[in-house]
């Protein structure tokens, strides 16, 4: 509930024009994960009763910074200092910032599944009445937030039973009825379709006229033009700059420059390509939702991967490049998907992932912890894991052999470990990730695509890794690799693609490629928009002059509800990862 | 091809427990279980002032545990792979019932009949591992109704009441000896005892010692770390001493039990299967991320129907030794045996997420419950404190484990 005092703040914020004093100031805040600086020295005001956009690539540290805030993240963790409505705050977890007002909500929603509307709005802040729920007041209460929010639901309805715009009111309802202040929004409108997005949006300004300050990131710039008064853009955990809607022109053509405009330096190994013939064609590529029926994740997508040659996949998330890639991987993502694949000239057909092995394409997942390796074994069983066969003599695993490849890999990939008998699990993750791509590489595919090969490892680590994909094209290979940093694809790619909404929007040689047009093809909706000429685009799918959000919003859902998130959101170790998941 | 050259070395430095110190919480971890079994029959042994390890006892105990520790070799896979089998011990009773049935009842050859069991049992398990593998419910229902199920067929098929005797031949499987092929020899204090058993046990240590010194050489030659020569040669003395031990206690009783021939190909032959085939290999990777294994191209809805078959068969022959051990197919048969089994490879060392079990380890288990159960029967300990004592020994040999996993800090 706000409380009428509340109301009169924020009515007194609109009338006397105090909008200009600041009520939150982060200053030099400095967060550093084992082996990343995913914040350095970064710098936010908020200004009561605004509307503060945040924006900047994947992996640039809005969710760190906004983690940082909540107190997920707690005082001591960090460096610098916050300042709210004028006091220092030393949040020591999230109940000490919520109970200043700061309210977040996350990306992945919290809301418990089984449970009903009014249960979850006021879990872990019951109504009770001489220690037992007072379900009347429960329910009352959570009717008149639902009312705020505009929501037309029973409160005692199932969360589970509302599509995910619904669920995401269900949350600013459970945020307003813990007197919020600051209400800080991640990604909110990624999930949703236009109606709801619009919706979601004149809400935010509704609660902005009741005196709600609210932090909003998002990757959808039109939304931020259009619901903002200011915008900061974060790079590489710095923070860029902060432009005011209100003094100043901004246009999304000016963001973009700020989210991407950085040095490419020397970061990505030399390397001069041999392509050869077309190794694997993807024709009309059409894949479904196994969770939403009839909602289309990938959408008639055509891509062709050439010998020796490093293909790229650009798009942000919930964009299907991940669905994309799993589904061609033996359907090992989606339903009903239609399509074909075109191995060395032929039709193939692949029904499940050992088909796709059997025919030479393997895919190293973005999700090496979860998907990719088997923790709790050593590196030796799980590079073998994908070609175990091949260690076999008369149906028995030569163990001593299993060692030798390891062996050899460990040697040859400049695995840090003091054996191959080293659990897995215990190894960093660039380690980890070279582990994966020994198993692939025995696996020996001609086809293979390295989904965010670098994600969560450092510099030093990623040079290695470019250096194995290049290698690996040299070998022979077709290799795709997705990757949400641009930088990266443009530095080690060939031709990249350009996914948005589950649709490929383009393609771009290396010589024609830079981040802003690659930026302005992943942001497109619909190919009407993009400044791309036809000869640059090499495979269009056909051009369609709606936009397609619902497609955007459905992937992204699938994105989370099929693969989750890292588990560990809490496991510092974890956390290089989790930053780029933004 | 060519080797890399890292432009820098901030890669962070792995933490992988090399140090001295973790090598040996390591060890401690693996052959704890060992250890304590040790410990255990030479407790019970003094308490029982020597009666544990008679010539007569130590028969008994193996011919008494066989059935558990047959259910315990098919539970341990069933286990690393992430599931559980609550049905085993009705399953145990139904396919003895089967096997009397068409013995007694309908006077069947018994190889025929022994057949046609062990299709039963393969069949009970083929339709628990399609619930379980392809229609994607959990182990735990699907057994729990197989539980019920069965033990109702069972008593369906007996009509209710004991069906008996059965063929000698039966009988011999699970009580019976082998033959004296090579007579006796006099062992001076200890007496006479059979000479082929006396061969078939030095045969099996001197196997046993050259198999480990030739993986040893080949580890060293891949320049894997082993054990220390004296170490290695402790370890092997100390196996011989036990194996001997019990044979020679079996060579001066009857004989070798027709059980423990089949127990011992049995071990051998799915120690073999869970570390060197690749369907074993197969079985570790669904327990230890079946996500990944799907990913890694393991058919995992295809490995784990086909471990619940292979629980189906090995619990059809737990049946039909158990009821040739009473001689007759009884409605109570098999009542909790899989729980014995389940305890048998949790106290073993399997992990309760899966991933992790050998089947060595679950034997081990199943023996030291087992001994417990002997060991307090001769003390003539009350059935209930029985049952108390290995209820405390599950949950510690568990919480042990746990907690040097813990200390280890692996990381899940």
């Amino acid at each position: 509930m706000n409380s009428s005092a509340e109301r009169f703040l924020g009515r007194a914020v609109a009338g006397d024009g105090r909008a200009d004093d600041v009520i939150l100031r982060m200053a030099g805040i400095t967060k550093t994960f084992p082996g990343v600086k995913a914040l350095q020295d970064v710098n936010l005001d908020v200004k009561r009763g605004q509307i503060h956009a945040i924006c900047g690539e994947n992996g640039a540290g809005k969710s760190t910074l906004m983690k940082v805030l909540s107190g997920v993240y707690p005082h001591g963790s960090y460096e610098g200092d916050i300042t709210f409505e004028g006091e220092t705050c030393e949040f020591g977890g999230i109940r000490d910032s919520e109970a200043r007002g700061i309210v977040i909500i996350h990306q992945e929603l919290a809301l418990s599944p089984h449970l009903s509307i009014a249960e979850n709005i006021f879990l872990g802040n019951e109504r009770v009445r001489r220690g037992l729920i007072d379900w009347h007041r429960t329910n009352a209460e959570a009717a008149e937030l639902l009312a705020r929010v505009g929501l037309k639901e029973n409160p005692t309805a199932r969360v589970s039973d509302l599509g995910v715009g619904k669920q995401q009111l269900v949350e600013i309802a459970k945020a307003l009825s813990k007197k919020v202040r600051l209400l800080i929004l991640d990604e909110p409108t990624a999930a949703l379709n236009d109606d709801d997005s619009e919706h979601l949006l004149d809400l935010l300004r509704g609660l902005q006229a009741e005196g709600v300050t609210c932090v909003i990131i998002s990757h959808k710039l039109n939304e931020i033009e259009s619901v903002s008064d200011a915008v900061t853009i974060l790079r590489d955990g710095q923070t860029i700059e902060t432009l005011d809607f209100h003094t100043q022109q901004v246009t999304q053509d000016r963001i973009i420059t700020g989210m991407v405009g950085r040095d490419l330096e020397h970061r990505y190994p030399e390397h001069t390509p041999t392509i050869g013939e077309e190794v694997l064609r993807i024709e009309d590529w059409t894949v479904f939702s196994p969770t939403q029926r009839g909602r289309k994740v990938v959408d008639g997508a055509n891509l062709t991967l050439r010998r020796g040659e490093i293909t790229g996949l650009a798009g942000l998330m919930g964009a299907g490049r991940t669905e994309l890639a799993m589904s061609v991987f033996g359907r090992s993502y989606g339903v009903d998907i239609s399509g074909r694949l075109v191995k060395d000239g032929k039709e193939i057909r692949v029904r499940s992932v050992d088909d796709a092995i059997a025919h030479g394409i393997g895919y190293a997942t973005e999700d090496r912890k979860r998907y990719g390796l088997n923790l709790i074994e050593d590196i030796k069983r799980n590079i073998s894991a994908a070609a175990l066969p091949k260690l076999a003599k008369a149906g028995l695993v030569d163990p001593r052999e299993e060692y030798k490849v390891a062996d050899g890999y460990r040697a040859e990939m400049n695995i840090k470990a003091p054996a191959v008998t080293a659990v897995a699990g215990k190894l960093s993750g660039g380690n980890q990730q070279k582990v994966v791509l020994s198993k692939w590489m025995f696996a020996d595919p001609d086809v293979l695509i390295l989904d965010e090969p670098t994600r969560g490892i450092d510099v030093g680590a990623k040079f290695e890794i470019y250096t194995i994909v290049n290698r690996l094209a040299d070998a022979g290979k077709a290799v795709l690799v997705i990757s949400s940093e641009l930088p990266e694809l443009l530095g080690i790619c060939d031709r990249v693609y350009a996914m948005s909404a589950g649709r490929i929007t383009g393609v771009l040689e290396r010589a024609e490629a830079t981040p802003e047009r690659l930026m302005t093809l992943m942001t497109t909706e619909s190919l009407m928009d993009t400044e791309v000429t036809a000869e640059e685009i090499l495979t269009t799918p056909e051009p369609t002059p709606q936009s397609e959000p619902e497609a955007l919003a459905d992937a992204l859902v699938e994105h989370d509800g099929a693969h989750g998130r890292p588990d560990s959101d809490n496991d510092p170790q974890q956390n290089p990862d989790q930053k780029k998941d933004q | 091809m060519s080797s890399i050259a890292p432009p820098s070395t901030t890669e962070l430095a792995a933490p992988t427990g090399s140090g001295p110190a973790r090598r040996f919480d390591f060890n401690l971890r693996a052959s704890g279980i060992y250890l304590a079994f040790a410990a255990i029959v030479v407790i019970f042994d003094i308490m029982t002032h020597g009666l544990l390890l008679t010539p007569e006892n130590v028969s008994n105990l193996i011919v008494q545990n066989s059935y558990i520790l047959v259910l315990a070799i098919g539970m341990i896979l069933v286990i690393i792979a992430g599931h559980i089998d609550l049905s085993a011990g009705s399953v145990v009773a139904v396919t003895g019932a089967i096997a009397a049935v068409l013995m007694v009842n309908h006077h069947m050859s018994w190889p025929l009949a022994l057949l046609i069991t062990l299709i039963a049992g393969a069949a009970i398990g083929a339709f628990q591992g399609y619930w379980v593998a392809y229609f994607g419910l959990p182990a735990f229902i699907v057994t729990l109704a197989g539980m019920l199920v069965f033990r109702a067929l069972t008593m369906t098929v007996l009509g209710n009441q004991g069906i008996g005797p059965f063929p000698n031949q039966v009988r011999t499987l699970s009580t019976g000896f082998l033959g004296s092929v090579l007579g006796n020899v006099g062992l001076g204090s200890l007496g006479g005892a059979d000479l082929f058993t006396l061969v078939i046990g030095v045969l099996a240590v001197l196997a046993a010692v050259a198999g480990q010194w030739r993986a040893r050489a080949a580890k060293l030659r891949y320049g894997q770390q082993v054990e220390s020569v004296g170490l290695f040669a402790g370890k092997m003395a100390l196996m011989a001493v036990v194996v001997l031990g019990v044979v020679v206690q079996l060579a001066r009783y009857k004989n070798l039990p027709w059980v423990l021939v089949l127990l011992t190909v049995l071990v051998l032959g799915y120690s073999l299967v869970a570390s060197r085939t690749v369907f074993g290999r197969h079985i570790y990777a669904i327990g230890g991320n079946a996500q990944a294994a799907v990913l890694s191209g393991v058919k995992v809805k295809k490995v784990t129907f086909w471990i619940f078959v292979n629980m189906g068969v090995l619990a059809a022959i737990a049946g039909v030794i158990f009821a040739g051990r009473l001689n007759q197919a009884g409605p109570t048969a098999g009542t909790n045996f899989e729980l014995d089994a389940i305890a048998a490879a949790f106290i073993g060392g399997a992990a309760v997420t899966g991933g992790v079990g050998k089947v060595v380890g679950a034997i081990t288990g199943g023996l030291i419950m087992g001994v417990i159960n002997n060991g307090m029967s001769l003390l003539g300990e009350p059935s209930e404190r029985v049952m108390l004592v290995k209820g405390l020994i599950l949950l510690a040999a568990v919480a042990f484990d746990v907690w040097a996993k813990r200390r280890a800090g692996t990381a899940r």
